[in-house]
């Protein structure tokens, strides 16, 4: 067994990616100096031609990876800022995502667009603190977002093998976790199978990215009155609708935990999903940013406006107590 | 390299594939309308006739001249905006959408200048794989003011990419003059990334043609990108709903005046009388045939809406369950 932080997990994806693959190709600002330490390592061992620093012009760079991948290269762009994605919105969704339909199949796109640090970093304000992995489900996109060091390596490598355009999520709040792991063991992660991180009888908890973590404190702190089952979706586009319903099942009561702004975010799906085809037997509930919220700089006012482990654990306790539906 | 007849050829069999897809639109076999290029045919034929066939080219929202020249198949290309399941594009994309990846057409696209990187970075590849390939993107002169057709300018420029482009300038962003829309001047943006950059008649296919060989003999050479700002006039509405809409921006005269220099006499007056009947009879003859595969072809299945939505078969969930 070995220590492997959630920051290795994704180089070492892209390592051996680059090294299994020659067309994997990684493009982004200031990827050879590796200024995230994602991609540090990779031009010396994978030289220039294949790890290409990109003038600040994200939109086209975007289109570039198209292109590319329209001609038989893999691409995988690193964004540094997350709301780098709105610039590159029209390239990624209205092109990348949308040339295999319109072709008619006579076309595929596979660029994984990746995204370290998404979310609140503390302390970097209001353009450079968004969580937009709801806009890109809601779009149809892959979009993955791993909680764990194994999963961002397994659901990396499935981004870089999959043939349609694929946004992985790597949220800031997860960037720093370490997991002790097998090496041998690691191994890609299928789109659209959720994982449950605790099985618990009580209360199913929709946790979606760094928030699994919060989830699992939570969970252990109430483990004494209430048991709470944590469930990862781990990707948002497809989702894992059987295994939530599975989950609901034996629990009958659910609460959504999601870093996304609240109206039109994936926790509302998933309320509305279950209440429209699973098992509840109490009203759920949600724990969101706000609805359009801006994060505001000052670090009281940052923490304000992001999902809490109170807020999650008191939702907890609202929808145990909560009289069943009649 | 294409000679005369073959030149004239492309621009009559562009030429009449619009004025009967405009007559599909008018009799409502074709839903949505289109966006006719009538008038601008000498750029598709000379551009696509220096091209090989395992060269590439990105289109506009004005590009069945685009993709014809390049080759792909008339009936098919006529099936695809009549929304058939034999269409290029299965029905799926439509005039604007037009694809052919067995002719290198990556796409019509219909944002304007969008397809500019995507062809950059088409062009970027090929040299990666040990390909002389190029890759030409077509945009028109309301692209110039896009930033990210400025953006692929500097990327291509950078990297010396095998990419050409082309900006039919026909003088109108829909309708808005290209002396309102864009300061400076269209050859001015690509010397100022230091890619060589031309005036050339767009109006004349042989000219269009020396002025890209010059160009694809420079990306395949290695030298780098080329910008053709190509001058033509388009003789019909930007979109067929103005025929219905009639918007006042060109007057009668305007029209009557840039249609007085027409592609199709530019090129026929330099073939034999005879050889010009012979062609337009071959061409009337395709049409035909291509406007009966169009109709007779079959309708898409609804039920197959969402089919080729990911690569990989990944379903969705349905809309109403």
């Amino acid at each position: 067994m070995t220590i492997l932080s959630y920051l290795k997990a994704l180089n070492r994806a892209i390592t051996d990616e680059m090294e299994r693959d020659p067309t994997v190709c990684v493009f982004g600002e200031d990827v050879r100096a590796a200024v995230t330490n994602v991609t540090a390592g990779l031009v010396k061992r994978f030289g220039a031609e294949r790890v290409l620093d990109m003038p600040i012009s994200e939109q086209a760079f975007t289109g570039v990876a198209t292109g590319a991948a329209l001609s038989g290269q893999r691409p995988l762009i690193e964004y540094q800022i997350p709301a780098l994605l709105f610039l590159a919105f029209e390239q990624i969704v209205n092109q990348a995502h949308k040339f295999s339909l319109m072709t008619g199949g006579q076309t595929r796109v596979p660029v994984t667009y990746l995204v370290p640090s998404s979310g609140s970093r503390d302390g970097w304000a209001g353009q450079h603190s968004d969580h937009p992995y709801s806009l890109f489900a809601h779009v149809g996109v892959k979009t993955a977002v791993p909680a764990t060091p194994a999963d961002a390596y397994g659901l990396l490598v499935t981004a870089l093998r999959d043939d349609d355009p694929v946004v992985v999520f790597a949220p800031a709040g997860a960037m720093g976790r370490r997991e002790d792991v097998d090496p041998a063991a690691l191994a890609p992660v299928p789109l659209g199978v959720g994982r449950i991180h605790r099985p618990g009888t009580d209360v199913t908890v929709v946790a979606v990215g760094h928030l699994v973590h919060d989830a699992l404190e939570v969970a252990e702190e109430l483990s004494g009155t209430i048991s709470v089952e944590v469930f990862d979706p781990r990707t948002l586009h497809p989702f894992d609708w059987q295994g939530l319903a599975a989950s609901l099942e034996r629990t009958g009561r659910l609460v959504v935990v999601d870093d996304s702004n609240r109206s039109c975010g994936i926790g509302g799906e998933i309320l509305a999903t279950a209440a429209e085809q699973m098992r509840l037997t109490a009203p759920p509930k949600r724990v969101t940013r706000p609805d359009g919220a801006v994060l505001p700089f000052a670090e009281e006012l940052d923490r304000a406006l992001q999902p809490s482990r109170d807020q999650l654990r008191t939702a907890i306790q609202t929808v145990a107590k909560a009289g069943g539906f009649r | 390299m294409a000679d005369s007849a073959a030149l004239y050829r492309t621009v009559r069999l562009i030429r009449r594939f619009e004025e009967r897809a405009v007559e599909l639109v008018r009799a409502k076999q074709i839903f949505g309308g289109i966006h006719p290029c009538t008038g601008q045919e000498a750029i598709a034929a000379g551009t696509c006739a220096a091209l090989r066939r395992d060269d590439v080219i990105t289109s506009t929202h004005r590009g069945h001249g685009h993709v014809l020249a390049k080759g792909a198949d008339p009936a098919r290309m006529m099936a695809e905006l009549a929304g058939r399941a034999t269409g290029l594009n299965r029905g799926r994309g439509g005039s604007m959408h037009a694809a052919d990846f067995t002719v290198g057409v990556l796409g019509a696209n219909a944002i304007v200048g969008a397809a500019a990187p995507i062809a950059t970075g088409a062009a970027w590849a090929a040299r990666r794989a040990g390909s002389d390939r190029v890759a030409l993107t077509y945009f028109g002169d309301g692209a110039v003011s896009q930033g990210v057709v400025l953006e692929a300018f500097n990327l291509a420029a950078l990297w010396r990419a095998p990419v050409i482009f082309v900006c039919e300038n026909n003088g109108w962003a829909t309708t808005t003059r290209t002396a309102d829309h864009a300061a400076g001047s269209i050859t001015g943006r690509a010397e100022a990334f230091g890619i060589p950059a031309a005036r050339v008649d767009g109006m004349d296919p042989e000219a269009v043609l020396a002025a890209t060989a010059e160009a694809v003999a420079r990306a395949r050479g290695g030298a780098g990108p080329t910008l053709l700002e190509c001058l033509t006039y388009r003789f019909d509405a930007h979109h067929t709903w103005e025929h219905t809409a009639r918007p006042r921006y060109r007057t009668p005269e305007e029209v009557e005046a840039g249609r007085a220099r027409d592609p199709l006499a530019v090129q026929g007056a330099r073939i034999p009388v005879a050889d010009r009947a012979r062609i337009d009879a071959d061409v009337e003859q395709l049409m035909d045939a291509a406007v009966r595969f169009a109709l007779d072809a079959p309708l898409p299945d609804p039920a197959t809406a969402l089919d080729h939505l990911y690569a990989d078969g990944t379903r969705v969930r349905a809309g109403a369950a």
